[in-house]
């Protein structure tokens, strides 16, 4: 076995471990740094098969914001999960029914799985031959050449989640009292500031 | 290249641009106070669009590499989408003014909505289907919690939204085995990977989840849990939204996907969409019979409608898909009336929902009743009216189809919605004698858009306005 099997087998390993304690932990918090985990390791697994660009993503992307994000969300989110799983064992019964029926037919799938003919040759046609194009510039050619289309109708779909969030939760609250830098500016002490004398034992 | 792709997706990539300047000078320019001007100025925008698609011919054309196709077909389904946004949305600025829900972003998003419906009608590749299907839900889940200090409100999109990412979740899968076995996403590719004949039983399962996806989002039974409750919980121009231009973005989605990608095996999604299309019709029908409220009433309404629609697809065949559009077309010409009639109803300036209030309404508004009367009976589909030409069209192309036992479902299904349609007109010609439940103004956009739809329904038996022969040409580009 080479040092690149065995790395494999530990980070493939680690990896399935990570995401089983995601779910099963009890507390939150855990379950993401478990979740940093699991990224870590499938980010060595693409380092492995050869996509650092990808690898580096994962690296930056998903552990260094969206899993900060979501430990930042999960830790101050009011949300009682034990409340939350105790009303989740009343569906459990027909979940699992339904979720074994689901797996049944999946092994059916799996079991009689056929590819087209031609599916080998039409999944690396769309990709540049790795050994003359680096797979940073082959991506890039990819995604805002080919697939243009579909990256600007994403950034529409970020835009319109963004207006939603905005809509829907910023409140412009009225009795507010704000800063006025210009005002604050321009005020004339004189004016607004009068010196007097009181007398000790006398009110004004 | 890329000039040829953009000319050809002109209207999509103009009207996306319209809504990022309009939102610029929204948030600019008086936040909630433009709202009114761009409210009109949005509809006219789509109104002129849907001119201009209207006015071009020529053959199929793709872009983006076969991502998008511009044909017939999708150039009837976005014109029908663009002209029901627009009278919906000249509709709803008085009712959301009157009721503080004017949100300068409430246009925009409509107009971003109809962007991905109008990418949804001309998709051509796996993934700008799902591109325009999630740019379309996701501007309907935030437009349905818009009345954000209503529970009821907030729950409709609350459960529209996870409801609605679970059918994503189901037609991504399907997507993604469809994909495993054919090896690209295109349409163009898959159907030649498909062949003839036989389909192996990974792609047919992929094919079932990618059905099972669509049916969520046309609301064919058993996936229409959602649909009252969001009805009923939105507010009511919303509603109105949901039960035009989405429908027809969705019916044109189903055919566009179905003929384009499995054009060859017609018999394997053929029976599928036949049971969708019996079970949705006979459970919209019977159960509409017990609602009281005219806004849940309107969602099993719907529910029924689609239900025939999808009969003309299980046909599989050019007369199913050219009946599909002229139903789905009178449909919405349809819901855009009756829309403007029970946002007209109000009482001291409060909405009112219960079809109660309509007892004996004839003798304070003699003619908005009979313009009601109409489109109700024309929904029900009592001839000579309109609506019973739609019906005509999907149970012709179903017999032809060798599908007569879905045609005698589809008429019993049809009788038995007549029954609560008929009960909104008994209510409001023989009710029982009471105070006037109803008093709300004639605002005279409602009053035109009622008026016409209501006189289209008449008119219209003539020739159908044409519409007839241009769904037969459009069908035709899409079945060959």
């Amino acid at each position: 076995m080479s040092v690149a099997d065995l790395a494999f087998f530990f980070f493939a390993l680690v990896a399935v471990v990570a995401g089983l304690f995601v779910v099963v932990s009890r507390n939150p918090v855990h379950s993401v740094l478990w979740l940093i985990l699991a990224f870590l390791s499938s980010a060595g697994l693409f380092v492995l098969l050869g996509a650092e660009f990808v690898a580096m993503l994962l690296v930056i992307v998903y552990v260094g914001a969206v899993a900060v994000l979501f430990l930042f969300v999960v830790m101050m989110l009011d949300v009682d999960f034990a409340e939350l799983k105790g009303e989740m064992a009343k569906y459990m019964p027909l979940a699992g029914l339904i979720g074994v029926v689901i797996l049944m037919q999946l092994a059916m799938i799996f079991g009689s799985w056929q590819f087209a003919e031609q599916a080998q040759a039409m999944r690396g046609a769309v990709t540049p031959d790795p050994a003359q194009v680096h797979n940073t510039a082959a991506l890039g050619r990819l995604i805002y050449d080919d697939y243009i289309f579909m990256f600007q109708i994403a950034g529409l779909i970020l835009l319109v989640a963004m207006i939603g969030a905005i809509m829907l939760t910023l409140r412009h609250r009225t009795h507010v009292k704000r800063q006025d830098i210009l005002a604050q500016m321009y005020r004339d002490p004189a004016k607004a500031m009068k010196l007097k004398d009181v007398k000790p034992g006398q009110g004004l | 290249m890329l000039s040829a792709d953009i000319s050809t997706f002109l209207p999509e990539i103009l009207l996306a641009l319209y809504a990022l300047v309009a939102l610029l000078f929204g948030a600019y320019g008086g936040k909630d106070r433009t709202a009114p001007l761009l409210v009109w100025v949005t509809a006219a925008v789509m109104v002129v669009l849907a001119v201009w698609i209207g006015g071009t011919t020529g053959d199929a054309r793709l872009a983006f590499g076969g991502a998008v196709v511009n044909d017939g077909f999708a150039r009837f389904a976005k014109v029908v989408i663009l002209l029901s946004g627009a009278s919906v949305l000249v509709m709803s600025q008085d009712y959301m003014a009157r009721h503080g829900l004017l949100r300068f972003e409430y246009p925009l998003l409509v107009a971003l909505a109809s962007v991905g419906m109008m990418v949804m009608v001309s998709a051509g590749d796996l993934m700008s289907l799902y591109m325009g299907l999630e740019l379309q839900s996701l501007s309907l889940y935030v437009v349905a919690a818009l009345r954000r200090d209503s529970p009821k409100s907030t729950e409709a999109g609350l459960k529209y939204f996870v409801l609605g990412a679970l059918s994503s979740g189901m037609l991504l899968y399907g997507a993604s085995l469809i994909y495993g076995f054919s090896g690209t996403t295109r349409f163009s590719g898959i159907i030649e990977t498909v062949g003839t004949g036989e389909i192996s039983l990974g792609l047919l399962f992929g094919l079932i989840f990618l059905i099972v996806g669509l049916a969520f989002k046309v609301s064919a039974v058993p996936f229409h849990m959602w649909t009252p409750d969001v009805y009923e919980g939105a507010p009511t121009p919303v509603t109105a939204f949901f039960a035009t231009a989405p429908k027809m973005a969705a019916m044109g989605l189903f055919a566009r996907v179905l003929f384009d990608a499995f054009g060859h095996v017609t018999q394997d999604w053929g029976q599928v969409l036949a049971l969708l299309s019996v079970l949705t019709m006979f459970l919209g029908a019977v159960a509409a019979i017990g609602q009281r409220n005219i806004k849940r009433l309107m969602a099993y309404s719907s529910i029924t409608h689609m239900g025939f629609a999808l009969m003309g697809l299980a046909a599989g065949t050019a007369g199913g898909v050219q009946a599909m559009l002229i139903y789905m077309a009178i449909y919405v010409t349809m819901n855009v009336g009756t829309f403007a009639f029970i946002l007209s109803m109000e009482k001291d300036g409060a909405p009112v929902t219960d079809i109660g209030a309509l007892n004996m309404y004839s003798k304070a508004e003699p003619l908005k009743a009979l313009a009601m009367m109409v489109l109700l009976f024309s929904m029900a589909g009592v001839p000579p009216l309109v609506g019973f030409f739609g019906k005509f069209y999907v149970l012709m192309a179903a017999v032809d189809a060798g599908l007569s036992w879905l045609a005698i479902a589809g008429v019993i299904a049809s009788v038995i919605a007549a029954f609560y349609y008929l009960r909104i007109v008994y209510y409001m010609y023989f009710g029982r004698e009471e105070e006037a439940a109803l008093n709300g103004g004639a605002n005279p956009v409602l009053w035109a858009m009622l008026m016409g739809s209501a006189a289209i329904m008449v008119v219209g038996v003539v020739n159908l306005f044409g519409v007839e022969g241009l769904a037969l040409a459009a069908a035709q580009t899409l079945v060959n």
